[in-house]
């Protein structure tokens, strides 16, 4: 029977490494770690690429196809680097009634990008996403993560130009 | 630990608290700390010392009316602020003991009307950071009598008798559920709570988790008693940092405290509670995805049975409640199954807690005894819709409920009563809608939603809510004909019945209620090429038409 391969060394001298590899030492290097370790990687490095799939893959011995695959599929983690800024506007039920479908727009138009997308110069990434919980004071928008309620259009606009013509 | 211990810890914080004359506790639930109430705390601290008033100044969690925010508690008074902001410090301080301050006034009217606190029983009074104040209100209190004064047996009688049902929504009877694990054999056995709060637009399991996360702990620990488990995991959206800092430090405080780790309360009971992230997959809170998901895979629901009771995680007997049920357990355990049962309907009882949001007045969370009426929510607490404009419909139970008309207003909630008008309990997210709002255009918002959460692996759900949501855009563009109204209610009726889990298994809901109360605004944009509501941009051309 082949012995299985020795756990891969760390990417770099990067110190975030040892932070991922912190949580995988955590949970024994154990197969069901692999969500929690890619938190840490998306937390450390703000987004998963295809060196640090396969870096936590080898690591805890998942297969490459099942650890990409829990990676497309929830949707909090991110193969693309975040731009500079983030604005993610909330589409729960509660802004949508109070329209964030407007504010959608509006960043949209603003940025000359798309949601999912990040602008050519690396500032802005534009996301959405399903229900922070702050319902009663929607619409919500979190910038760089901190959360702006009861949003309207022009504050967001005043927002975004804030960052674009830094 | 022991009763004596316990006790003394409570008479000790009843100390601590006599110290002072007075108390004002700071919301600083997601909401309140958004708007810096971190902030507002310090320079409330800061003027009470200055002016030397004996005032003990407190973080609490979530109490509430979250749109009057951010809201603090004056006791002993009693008194409520709403919209306070740090230059209100000194005033607030200086009114202590005299009038209050009358330009802080939330001007909350009857919000408070006919709410009963049980799960919310210690929101704006405790430090969710203290273990300590939890015990001082009577905390752990039920683990300890589960533990020296009650058997297993005994702990799972009181839950039946007390009539809990699931909170999460489906509304099965939780005593039968943890009979069952229990009756199970195996060596290891897990509990499991449900903190992956998906539906948009609730969140009580947040503000739970925020406010007294040692409740939820409390409960799993008596259920892991009572069904015999070692291990528990708390699985939770990582959409909420908030609620996972705290929790994290109140299991850190529990294991201080010895009321998790080995022989709890020097009894043979050993168990020990981890947390497990969501990573934004709505699947996640169906019950068999939610445990693939903390072995690590994809969360992708699996056939059932084998219900988890008898093979869940790790193929290991598993008891999964949610956030709220397991908020429900120690005063159950405290008071006793009757008591529970005495208040809420027939066959729902106790109370529910809800999120009032949307186009109304007063938004936030509430908690009412089951059985009153929707009325008595939207227009007594909520304060009825704002602006002048006119109530359409309630929306409850999230992307698996539906919406329900003015004629239904009179209501009593119960599971079986919103499920007959088509819509469901769900976690409890209640969104008001007004005449500004598109019923065609919501449906059509729930569906993509289902759409873009379906997990993919059944086909009915991964196929049918795209063909859905392409028959309510063409609906919506005033480019569809009667016969595309036929299909997507065929639709309905077969993604309902042959989808896997329940997130496919009630995607139609929301088409199915809107179709039921609103049929006309789905004519008006086929037959007239017309938005009622005026949401709905139709396509050039079919303006032509009509005009």
């Amino acid at each position: 029977m082949p012995l299985y391969a020795e756990r891969p060394p760390l990417p770099s001298d990067d110190k975030r490494w040892r932070i991922v590899n912190g949580t995988m030492r955590k949970h024994g290097f154990s197969r069901n770690a692999l969500i929690e370790t890619l938190h840490t990687v998306q937390s450390s490095f703000g987004f998963l690429d295809e060196p640090a799939i396969k870096f936590v893959a080898q690591s805890l011995r998942v297969p490459l196809s099942q650890a990409y695959g829990v990676v497309t599929f929830y949707h909090f983690f991110s193969l693309k680097p975040p731009g500079k800024h983030t604005c993610t506007i909330c589409t729960g039920t509660a802004c949508y009634i109070k329209g964030s479908e407007k504010l959608v727009v509006e960043a949209e138009k603003q940025l000359h990008v798309r949601v999912g997308e990040t602008t050519a110069d690396g500032e802005v990434s534009l996301g959405t996403v399903r229900c922070v919980g702050d319902c009663g004071r929607a619409p919500v928008v979190l910038f760089d993560g901190e959360l702006s309620a009861q949003m309207k259009a022009p504050q967001l606009a005043q927002q975004l130009e804030r960052w674009t013509m830094q | 630990m022991n009763t004596e211990e316990l006790q003394q810890i409570a008479a000790g914080g009843q100390e601590e608290r006599d110290k002072f004359d007075y108390e004002v506790n700071v919301c600083m639930g997601t909401s309140c700390l958004s708007q810096h109430s971190d902030r507002i705390r310090d320079a409330i601290a800061k003027e009470a010392e200055a002016c030397g008033k004996k005032c003990q100044v407190r973080r609490t969690g979530c109490m509430g009316p979250c749109a009057a925010g951010p809201m603090i508690l004056v006791e002993p008074a009693g008194k409520l602020y709403g919209h306070v902001r740090e230059g209100d410090a000194k005033d607030i301080v200086e009114a202590l003991g005299g009038e209050p301050v009358a330009r802080l006034d939330p001007e909350l009217g009857s919000y408070f009307e006919g709410q009963n606190f049980v799960v919310l029983e210690n929101v704006g009074h405790i430090d969710p950071e203290k273990i300590d104040e939890y015990i001082a209100r009577g905390g752990y209190q039920a683990l300890l009598k589960a533990l020296t004064e009650m058997n297993p047996a005994s702990v799972i009688e009181q839950i039946s008798k007390s009539g809990l049902r699931g909170r999460g929504g489906g509304g099965y009877p939780t005593g039968l559920k943890w009979d069952t694990v229990a009756k199970v054999k195996g060596a290891q056995k897990y509990v499991i709570c449900n903190g992956d709060e998906g539906d948009p637009g609730a969140f009580m399991d947040r503000s739970v988790l925020e406010s007294d996360p040692q409740r939820v702990i409390e409960g799993m620990a008596i259920a892991a008693y009572a069904i015999g488990a070692s291990k528990g995991y708390i699985y939770v959206r990582a959409e909420y940092p908030l609620a996972v800092q705290r929790l994290t430090m109140a299991l850190r405080e529990a294991r201080r405290r010895g009321f998790l780790g080995n022989s709890i309360c020097e009894t043979q009971f050993n168990f020990d509670i981890d947390i497990r992230l969501g990573a934004g997959a709505f699947v996640c809170g169906e019950e068999t995805a939610l445990i693939a998901s903390i072995e690590g895979k994809r969360g992708t629901p699996r056939p059932r049975p084998p219900y988890p009771a008898v093979s869940g995680l790790w193929a290991d007997p598993t008891l999964i409640n949610n956030v709220e049920t397991f908020a429900n357990v120690p005063p159950i355990i405290r008071h006793g199954g009757e008591w529970f049962s005495s208040m809420g309907t027939a066959r729902s009882k106790g109370t529910k807690v809800f999120a009032l949001t949307g186009k109304i007045q007063r938004t936030g969370l509430v908690e009412v005894p089951m059985g009153m009426t929707l009325r008595q929510i939207i227009f007594g607490i909520g304060g009825g819709v704002p602006d002048g404009r006119k109530f359409k419909a309630v929306q409850t139970g999230g992307p698996s409920g539906g919406c329900m008309p003015e004629e239904h207003l009179d209501l009593s909630i119960s599971y079986d009563a919103l499920i007959s008008a088509g819509s469901m309990m769900g976690s409890g997210g209640m969104i008001v809608m007004d005449d500004t709002s598109c019923m065609v255009s919501v449906a059509r918002f729930f569906m993509e939603f289902c759409m873009t959460e379906s997990c993919g692996k059944c086909v009915p759900c991964r196929a049918g809510t795209v063909q859905m949501f392409e028959l309510l855009t063409k609906i919506t563009k005033g480019e569809a004909t009667h016969r595309d109204l036929d299909r997507l209610t065929e639709l309905c009726e077969v993604v309902g019945a042959t989808s896997l889990c329940g997130l496919g298994q009630t995607a139609p809901n929301p088409v199915l209620s809107t179709l039921r109360y609103f049929k006309h605004e789905y004519l008006a944009h086929i037959d007239e090429k017309r938005c009622p509501a005026g949401v709905c941009e139709l396509s050039p051309a079919a303006v032509e038409v009509h005009a």
